[in-house]
């Protein structure tokens, strides 16, 4: 475990020194800023615009952040040919395979924190309150579903040979999803054979990313899920994580790296 | 630094030459007859008419927080979704909306599809009644459609729903009637003479400033513009569902009018104009008959005294 955490953290000190999440956060913060300014009708307490629009630029950019950095990692490792001295050392495949999930995870995850922090205080700005236990669904849950997206970028860079059609079909992969992906059932039930059983299967194969996604909820101020649903959601994360490193594994076990 | 200075005197002259050949070419372009370009406003020139498509997609977006996001998709029915209810709650605008409001999502599909509704807004309201906390006290909640109305508005002028609603709301729910009027008015300053867009403004004399003589002027107004521009179409379009609701509305607001004033013979008059055209005019018969009565009482009672 302790070899995990140490592949982890410098690949977390690796993505500290990038300028991604720098970039990224100024941007959003310069557009929410922008739209903020903005006053409608001499009424400065709307503000429910002003959330979407941040929450909007938050998960694009936690999208930017986790895919960027996720697909790069095993290719520039065997690129440079870090990745000998590495496999040299007393760690196994699954090892660098974990550490390096954990490391982009963790990552996403304190870059959420901030990204979060800064939507909190946007909001309580004009709302004049601070609902701590929804914003904590929403993160918890968003870095969860970035779990699924970091071990599906992984399997990409193992699977795919160039690092840019990685981040592309991961990025079109995971839009989709999240566009779509509660409607293909619906969509399957309207199409004939083998269409229809083509689409259903998908529908039941595909990480339903889009379970995640409480920006409604927060931005229209709905109550809070049921924890216990919130629970199963975490479970369902952590189950298509696992199974998409496990898949990274096999194919990883095997794989010639000169 | 003597091998880069030609080139940089190249770019300095190639530079002045592209500027000054685009000045001239604009100034001819400007002055030339078949230039179409009416605006020279950057969206004009770069999207074009194609900022329709953008502010009826901001104008349902307005729509779906008017129902705090629980709104149907493209793969939903949304018969009951016709007409924006928050267009159709201010009654100036026909209704075409139909069947069951709040279960527009069948039942769920499969355990994920019933997974899922815990993580999107599953309720229907209203966000002039509180949204999702049904909370009656926050009605001007309803503030929030308000910036996806104005960039509607912005992106295509001449939509009149658009002014109805933003004003409705604005001098109903939030009080603020001269913002609600100033928007009604840069509405007819884009389209002139709109029936739609004056019975709004009357409404705003009427309720609000209870002015009767301008509420009355502009209301007759209205209606002389709606006959303007009805005069020699066919009656189908004359008498459309739109067309009819909006002659009804006039006709009704006139004839409540008269009677606040005390003119009953006038709001008689109205009521049978707007009898004429309403879906149910069993209702405003009824409403005529208790109006002839009241006129004839006073001329009665004295001669039931004599005798």
């Amino acid at each position: 475990m302790n070899k995990i955490f140490a592949i982890g953290k410098v690949v977390l000190l690796e993505m500290y020194r990038r300028k991604d999440f720098y970039v990224l956060f100024i941007v959003t913060a310069l557009i929410t800023a922008v739209m903020g300014s903005v006053t409608f009708f001499k009424d400065e307490q709307i503000v429910r615009y002003l959330k979407a629009i941040c929450l909007f630029l938050i998960w694009a950019s936690s999208l930017f952040i986790a895919i960027g950095a996720t697909a790069r990692q095993i290719p520039a490792e065997r690129e440079s040919r870090t990745i000998f001295p590495l496999m040299a050392k007393p760690v196994s495949r699954a090892q660098v395979l974990l550490g390096k999930f954990l490391g982009c995870w963790l990552a996403c995850g304190a870059a959420l924190v901030i990204f979060y922090a800064f939507f909190g205080c946007v909001a309580a700005a004009r709302e004049h309150q601070w609902p701590l236990a929804n914003y904590f669904q929403a993160w918890s849950l968003h870095w969860a579903m970035l779990g699924i997206v970091v071990a599906m970028t992984l399997f990409g860079s193992l699977v795919l040979t160039a690092v840019s059609s990685n981040i592309t079909i991961t990025f079109i992969a995971t839009i989709a999803i999240l566009l779509v992906g509660r409607h293909l059932h619906q969509v399957a039930l309207t199409m004939s054979e083998p269409s229809a059983i083509m689409i259903t299967s998908l529908y039941y194969v595909i990480p339903h990313l889009e379970l995640f996604d409480m920006r409604d909820l927060i931005v229209h101020d709905w109550p809070l899920i049921p924890w216990g649903i919130w629970f199963i959601a975490l479970v369902y994360a952590a189950a298509y994580s696992a199974l998409l490193l496990l898949l990274s594994w096999l194919v990883f076990r095997r794989k010639v790296l000169q | 630094m003597k091998t880069t200075r030609p080139f940089v005197l190249l770019m300095l002259l190639l530079l002045v030459l592209s500027s000054g050949l685009a000045a001239r070419i604009d100034c001819w372009f400007m002055g030339w007859p078949g230039n179409h370009e009416t605006s020279l406003n950057p969206l004009d020139v770069m999207i074009g008419d194609a900022q329709k498509l953008f502010a009826g997609s901001f104008y349902r977006e307005a729509d779906v927080y008017y129902h705090s996001g629980y709104y149907p998709t493209i793969f939903d029915n949304r018969a009951a979704f016709e007409t924006a209810h928050m267009a159709a709650d201010t009654g100036a605008v026909a209704s075409h909306n139909q069947g069951d409001e709040a279960g527009f999502r069948s039942q769920p599909l499969d355990l994920i599809d019933a997974f899922n509704r815990h993580f999107t807004p599953n309720r229907h309201t209203h966000l002039d009644e509180g949204g999702p906390t049904d909370d009656l006290s926050k009605s001007e909640e309803v503030r929030e459609i308000l910036p996806w109305l104005k960039i509607s508005s912005e992106l295509d002028p001449e939509d009149i729903q658009t002014y109805i609603v933003t004003a409705f709301w604005l001098r109903t729910r939030m009080g603020n009637v001269a913002e609600g009027e100033q928007v009604l008015r840069e509405g007819l300053r884009y389209n002139p003479d709109n029936p739609q867009l004056l019975f709004e403004l009357g409404q705003v004399y009427f309720e609000n400033y209870h002015d009767l003589q301008r509420a009355r002027h502009i209301w007759e107004a209205a209606l002389r513009c709606w006959q303007q521009q009805m005069a020699g179409k066919p009656d189908s379009e004359r008498f459309n569902f739109d067309n009819k609701f909006i002659v009804e509305q006039l006709q009704t607001r006139l004839a409540l009018l008269e009677e606040t004033a005390g003119n009953f013979n006038a709001a008689i008059a109205h009521w049978e104009q707007a009898k004429a055209v309403a879906p149910d005019p069993g209702k405003m018969q009824k409403h005529i008959n208790e109006l002839k009565q009241k006129l004839a009482a006073p001329a009665n009672a004295p001669a039931a005294a004599i005798h």
